[in-house]
């Protein structure tokens, strides 16, 4: 992520996004979902520029407005939102933070997308031993898996 | 209209019209995981048209035009300016045509898009490789269905066969250069051709089922000239903002 040059304010409306999130999996924020690409700060104005997750995610055009509005809350009221496509968001952007909040909350974490396929592993019992129910789960980016030993179904946020 | 403009209104309408036929299943899947993986395909799709409408309408304005928008190309162009594939507005019919018909143009979508990548528009390089990652998932969805219904009992196999009938001959258009393809951006044609129909006999091959030979095929989509049934679907998608104009969630 590059920063603008003002680093002390660029800091503090990193903060703020921290406290915004993701509509669908509210246990993360913006940051930990790696969405956010740079912050430019300039005299009157505050631009994020953010990349979606999945073309068709519903939850972008809600991120947009609860960013605004958390901006607006902390007396930035000249906020743009800019959506750039490429390079393209990966779940390799994801944060560490971010994958521990994940598997906490009962969704297995993405792996990373350049590592050997491993067997994904049930965020309940930590059991190997699990099978694919479904490629697409509850949004675009989970697929729907069960646990063979605690017979758990769970979501898996697929690797993207 | 500039070539570039018609191309970006051809890959978007071709999106935005599957996406509105495959949503259609939404609520009526033969199971539940099914009808969700079917609509999660479904808002891939108009993601991606959006993207496209995104740019065409930024183009358009810049070219003279006034107050388009994503919307308004949606919604309020008739059916003879819209340039989506024959295929993407063939009828739902049963699971096995509606799961073939997004194998085969999931398909194309890769081997087209593989090829915009490589192009200097930014814009339409950036969306295709956003989507790239999306349609890999598509594939695998609906190349598992074909084999799974093609391999199958004798009536899903017949079914898969019934739907190669119904659909192969709108496949011919995918490979049918227009002229505003032609003066946009170099894309092999042949090329694309060559990695669809491996791929295509490929899965049909693994479903046990035939390649079909030498068919008539009809082409007009990218032009307007569209079959019976595109109408239908506008007169669905585009009413609310015919009858109240500018009608707002």
């Amino acid at each position: 992520m590059h920063n603008g040059n003002n680093m002390p304010q660029t800091q503090e409306i990193l903060t703020i996004l921290g406290q915004v999130c993701d509509p669908e999996i509210p246990v993360l924020s913006i940051i930990d979902l790696g969405i956010i690409r740079q912050v430019k700060i300039s005299d009157n104005q505050i631009e994020i520029i953010i990349t979606p997750t999945y073309s068709g995610c519903p939850a972008m055009d809600a991120i947009s407005i609860d960013i605004k509005l958390k901006l607006i809350e902390h007396g930035y009221s000249q906020v743009k939102i800019t959506s750039i496509l490429s390079p393209a968001w990966t779940t390799d952007w994801i944060t560490e933070t971010g994958k521990r909040k994940l598997k906490a909350y009962g969704i297995a974490p993405p792996q990373y997308s350049g590592s050997p396929a491993k067997n994904v592993e049930c965020p309940q019992c930590h059991s190997q031993h699990t099978k694919l129910l479904s490629q697409f789960g509850s949004t675009a980016c989970k697929a729907l898996y069960q646990c063979n030993d605690c017979k758990e179904p769970f979501d898996y946020f697929k690797c993207h | 209209m500039n070539p570039l403009i018609q191309f970006t209104l051809f890959l978007a309408d071709s999106n935005l019209i599957l996406s509105q036929k495959n949503a259609e299943w939404c609520g009526h899947g033969p199971i539940l995981e099914q009808d969700i993986a079917i609509t999660n395909i479904t808002l891939d799709l108009l993601g991606q048209a959006r993207y496209f409408y995104q740019y065409a309408a930024e183009l358009m304005n810049q070219a003279g035009h006034t107050h388009i928008t994503e919307d308004s190309l949606a919604y309020l162009r008739t059916e003879r300016e819209f340039k989506n594939l024959l295929l993407c507005e063939q009828p739902n019919g049963d699971w096995a045509q509606t799961v073939l018909r997004q194998f085969f143009y999931s398909v194309y979508q890769q081997s087209l898009y593989q090829q915009i990548l490589q192009q200097s528009n930014s814009q339409l390089s950036a969306i295709a490789e956003k989507s790239l990652k999306e349609i890999t998932y598509h594939i695998k969805w609906s190349s598992e269905w074909v084999v799974r219904l093609g391999d199958g009992t004798p009536l899903s196999h017949h079914k898969m066969l019934q739907a190669i009938k119904a659909l192969w001959p709108y496949t011919g258009e995918f490979f049918t250069p227009t002229d505003f393809e032609k003066e946009i951006i170099p894309i092999d044609y042949e090329k694309l051709k060559m990695q669809w129909i491996d791929s295509v006999q490929n899965v049909l091959e693994e479903a046990g089922l035939p390649m079909p030979q030498n068919i008539f095929m009809h082409t007009g989509g990218k032009l307007g000239s569209h079959t019976e049934h595109l109408g239908y679907i506008l007169a669905e998608m585009q009413y609310l903002q015919r009858t109240y104009p500018n009608a707002q969630w």
